[in-house]
């Protein structure tokens, strides 16, 4: 179905480390438009590193990384940002001291044209009307929630054409990680492409078209979100099952 | 719970008190006389009580709202229209205009004195109170254009007018310069390298005899207007300021002159300064005093952001330096010591930390204040010290909390 287009997000055997660890030991993963993808890992198999390296910090050692068929791989960070990639990052990183709107509108900054900021700042508070409610407040007086949902507003204000979440659900309510999920499969409906990194592999594996597993900086296991939940090795894994 | 908590301040002095004894007692309280010594207690004694007193104070202020400064109230957006806040504003400039024509000469050079302060503050409010970078040698840059005109003079010839520029684009230099190295750090770090940067321009400035003049510094000519010297007898060639105007001559006029031209800088830079805020660096300068990876994350250059905000400081230092040795007419390095850079900090910090009115009525406050302070002689640096204790208590986030400007999606 949506495999038959070229891959939007193309990594080929990339190696990554910092300084004399090796993290990273020849992951290969592609992301197709349109679809939600999850990478899943346990805490310290090398996800956010992965991500970190998409951005050049740190740099890959070897492989190749191709958005749209261009190697990002000696772009300097904030020209990555350029290219129509998002990151919403572990920890969310809002800017505590200014208002939610304001931390919306930073989003701008990696956009390529202002042009239909405005629709997509309206579009933004139908996603999350919640921030709208808050749009004065001072964004660190938000829930953590509501933070999440902060993150991913001002890096959908960019309007990219991948977006690239590290760990959204950390240190949430289950709920409330239900309700940002949800919130995501409607982003991914208007047609944005996804990509998903994971602890929480019950509900990421429910989002996701397709998903890899990130065992000790390989892909262990990859196929389609649902069926890897079956799976009886996820399950003893990341599920807690038997 | 709040008993014990008062149990605990008051030992915790007693403690300061005792250790204080302890280590002054034997250097202040024995005395060589002959071959005996003689005890004398009571000016130890005295000090650990001071001591004493002072911990006590400390137990009751608030380090921690002083420490982390963000206020828990949205960011307040300007509640007066355009239009009062530029009627305000001209009004306050023609107000600090007339002061020449009625003010006393001790008058008006204190008022010089503030307002190179309020230059120096809205420049090291950029670096510190927008971009969140702690800076402790600002006092270079002043230097940098202080002795940017005075070496200019003295070498190439060059003029007062000459020198604004010129002396703006060698300290926004030496902010660059600065900047490359301190790229990469952070807070106490930052703090430490640039206060360094401070000392070796002022040590250079100390030491290097031969272009510097050394602790004799160098004459700086005071400036021209059109060419028109403001003197009693023009230098060869030259035509006084009175002569060209039929005015008897008086040396106020000179001072009446840096006066207006100074406020007229004053001006167009807060005026700069907040069309910068409005604009997508000054925005960016915000952002990266908040979270830099975020920033990074988000496509801003962290690295220009940086360098543009110590440049920019830098530069309004340098112009404040070049007012400084215009209106003195002399520049030593003494006037460029650490203490300048602490006062500037302490303007900001006063001033609110990133805004604009808090800085130009703290720079105002602590430089007027010291004068009012005279009949306290020998303890008006104590009197002064133990009022911005009191205002860090009353106001713990400075004297006028931070309005942002509208930040509309087109840029402005
Ligand atoms: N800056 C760093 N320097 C050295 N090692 C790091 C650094 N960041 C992460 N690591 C190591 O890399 C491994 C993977 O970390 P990370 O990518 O954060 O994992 P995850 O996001 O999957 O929890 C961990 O063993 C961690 O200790
Ligand atoms: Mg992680």
């Amino acid at each position: 179905m949506k495999q038959n287009q070229p891959a939007l997000l193309q990594v080929q055997d990339l190696v990554v480390g910092y300084r004399n660890t090796e993290v990273l030991h020849g992951v290969s993963l592609e992301v197709f438009p349109s679809e939600i993808v999850t990478l899943i890992g346990c805490n310290g198999a090398g996800k956010t590193t992965f991500l970190k390296s998409i951005y050049g910090a740190p740099r890959p050692r070897s492989g190749k990384i191709l958005f749209r068929g261009e190697d990002l791989g000696r772009l300097p960070t904030h020209q990555v940002a350029k290219q129509g990639l998002s990151l919403v990052p572990e920890g969310r990183r809002i800017f505590p001291g200014m208002s939610v709107l304001e931390n919306l509108k930073m989003g701008l900054s990696a956009r390529a044209q202002l042009e239909g900021s405005e629709a997509d700042l309206v579009w933004i508070f139908e996603l999350f009307p919640r921030l709208k409610e808050r749009s004065s407040q001072r964004a660190g007086t938000l829930s953590g929630g509501e933070q999440q949902m902060l993150a991913i507003g001002r890096s959908l204000m960019a309007r990219p054409s991948l977006l690239l979440l590290d760990e959204p659900s950390l240190g949430l309510a289950p709920l409330i990680v239900r309700a940002i999920f949800e919130t995501l499969k409607q982003v991914a409906a208007e047609g944005m492409t996804i990509f998903l990194v994971e602890q929480n592999a019950n509900q990421a594996l429910r989002l996701a078209d397709r998903a890899y597993v990130l065992t000790n900086g390989r892909i262990s296991l990859s196929g389609v979100g649902l069926e890897l939940l079956a799976d009886p090795e996820v399950q003893r894994a990341y599920l807690g099952g038997h | 719970m709040a008993k014990t908590r008062l149990i605990q301040r008051i030992l915790a002095a007693l403690g300061a008190g005792i250790i204080a004894f302890i280590l002054v007692g034997p250097i202040m309280g024995l005395k060589i006389e002959g071959y005996d010594f003689v005890a004398n207690w009571t000016s130890p004694l005295t000090l650990a009580a001071f001591v004493c007193i002072a911990r006590l104070v400390l137990g009751y202020v608030p380090l921690d709202r002083i420490r982390h400064s963000h206020s828990d109230t949205a960011p307040r957006q300007t509640k007066r229209s355009p239009v009062q806040v530029a009627a305000l504003g001209v009004l306050l400039v023609v107000l600090a205009a007339s002061l020449p024509f009625f003010a006393s000469k001790y008058w008006i050079s204190v008022s010089i004195i503030a307002l190179i302060y309020v230059l120096l503050g809205l420049g090291l409010n950029i670096v510190v109170g927008l971009a969140g970078l702690l800076d402790l040698g600002f006092v270079g840059f002043y230097a940098v254009g202080a002795y940017g005109y005075a070496l200019g003079f003295k070498y190439f010839g060059l003029g007062f007018w000459g020198a604004l520029p010129t002396g703006a684009l060698m300290a926004g230099l030496f902010g660059a310069i600065l900047g490359f190295p301190v790229l990469r750090m952070h807070g106490d770090y930052l703090a430490i390298v640039t206060l360094g940067f401070g000392e070796i321009i002022r040590l250079i400035l100390n030491n290097w005899l031969d272009v510097t003049g050394g602790p004799n510094g160098l004459d700086a000519p005071p400036p021209t207007f059109f060419g028109w010297e403001f003197k009693r007898a023009a230098t060869q060639g030259g035509v006084p300021f009175h002569e060209v105007f039929n005015l008897d001559y008086s040396p106020q006029v000179l001072d009446s002159f840096v006066y207006l031209v100074l406020l007229a800088a004053v001006v167009i830079t807060i005026y700069a300064v907040m069309r910068l805020r409005r604009m997508p660096v000054g925005r960016a300068w915000e952002a990266l005093r908040e979270d830099e990876i975020a920033c990074r994350s988000l496509g801003l250059n962290h690295v220009t952001i940086k360098l543009s905000a110590f440049m920019m400081g830098a530069s309004i230092g340098g112009v404040a330096g070049v007012f400084f040795a215009a209106y003195q007419g002399f520049v030593s390095p003494v006037s460029f010591s650490f203490f300048e850079s602490a006062l500037v900090l302490a303007i900001v910090v006063l001033g609110g930390m990133g805004s604009l009115t808090g800085v130009v009525l703290s720079a105002l406050f602590l430089t007027m204040m010291p004068e009012f302070l005279r009949e306290f002689a020998d303890y008006r640096i104590l009197v002064f010290g133990f009022a911005m204790v009191l205002i860090m208590l009353w106001k713990p986030r400075g004297l006028v909390q931070m309005r942002r400007p509208y930040f509309g999606l087109r840029g402005n």
